[in-house]
């Protein structure tokens, strides 16, 4: 009789406190998998917003473009319209006239949803510290990733991205 | 027809009106009194020997603080005769006001509604005077030179963290 309860108490069988522990231990397990496969799936397929703000947009072009291929990232189509959007690249500088529509863009947006604050004046404002401009996007909405340069060069952009798939990956949201 | 002969017919036309003429680099500059500024624009439009048919720029300038403080500055061409002539006229601080000439040249009325957008020159009898550029709730004119130039100090290592305490960061 001995010889048949060993394998069983092996198993967690005999022990019912342990083994509903071992039911939540595996469901959370399963969630955190989870998790892990729904951030990886959001970093390999993102659908930026087509939305370019000056001349940083023609380097987003350029990374998009054949010599740069942001399609190797998972992002090879730029939607026109927020609603099938989940990043934003502010690809410019901001202006006072501009604010409101940025910020009623990114409100359109489906949830969950990043911002790349492409470029100095995106960034910070850069040389434009005047009236016209917003001293960066940030005081309209949640940024994520600052990309520096004026304009960056498309693989300062896609590090930025890069760096912006890591963050989903670790999971941890800006706001 | 050349463009002295244009002053001249302009000067005996309108003598009491015409303040000055000033010639630099081969651009002529016509400075006129405020009253007969439409009537001398409606003239030069409608000059047989050279039409000034084409108003090609209205800008406004601020020499403060200098007085008469503010200048509107009408760039005209003439396309059958290929000339350009200036007609400037001059505006006192507190009573920049200035008759439109949109019923002369009908392009003259974006040009204005720039002019006022961003100097608050107010052109009297414009059909639709509204800022064109800046929001429609904007307060002040920025090319004002009394209009503040920065609006945040340069943010250095030493005074990062005051500038930065005081920025309005946007929350979701």
């Amino acid at each position: 009789m001995g010889a048949v309860s060993e394998p069983l108490k092996a198993y967690g069988a005999s022990a019912p406190g342990q083994k509903s522990g071992e039911i939540g231990v595996a469901l959370t397990t399963l969630e955190e998998a989870l998790e892990w496969v729904s951030s990886w799936a959001r970093t390999r397929a993102m659908w930026p917003l087509l939305f370019g703000l000056a001349c940083c947009a023609i380097e987003m072009m350029a990374t998009q473009a054949s010599h740069y291929d942001l399609s190797r990232f998972g992002m090879e189509i730029m939607r026109a319209s927020p609603r099938q959007a989940d990043l934003m690249i502010v690809a410019g500088r901001v202006s006072r006239k501009m604010a409101p529509v940025v910020r009623r863009l990114y409100d359109q947006m489906t949830e969950p949803k990043w911002v790349i604050a492409m470029g100095d004046c995106a960034s910070t404002g850069g040389v434009f510290n005047n009236y016209a401009i917003v001293q960066g996007v940030d005081e309209i909405i949640p940024v994520d990733v600052y990309v520096s340069g004026c304009p960056p060069r498309p693989e300062g952009l896609i590090d930025g991205i890069v760096r912006l798939h890591e963050k989903i990956r670790r999971g941890n949201r800006s706001r | 027809m050349s463009i002295p002969e244009v002053i001249e017919r302009v000067r005996a036309r309108f003598s009491e009106a015409v303040q000055e003429v000033v010639e630099f680099r081969g651009e002529t500059t016509l400075v006129v009194r405020r009253e007969a500024l439409v009537e001398i624009c409606r003239f030069l439009r409608d000059d047989p020997g050279c039409p000034f048919n084409l108003l090609s720029d209205l800008c406004a300038v601020d020499y403060w603080p200098e007085r008469p403080r503010f200048a509107v500055n009408y760039h005209l061409y003439s396309l059958p005769r290929n000339l350009r002539l200036r007609v400037k006229v001059f505006l006192g601080e507190e009573d920049p006001v200035v008759p439109t000439v949109t019923g002369i040249w009908p392009t003259a009325n974006w040009h204005e509604r720039e002019v006022y957008d961003l100097f608050g020159i107010r052109f009297e009898g414009h059909p639709d005077l509204r800022r064109i550029l800046l929001p429609e709730d904007w307060e002040g004119h920025p090319l004002r030179r009394d209009h503040p130039l920065v609006v945040e100090p340069v943010q250095f290592s030493f005074n990062w963290q005051e500038i930065d305490a005081r920025k309005p960061y946007a929350r979701e």
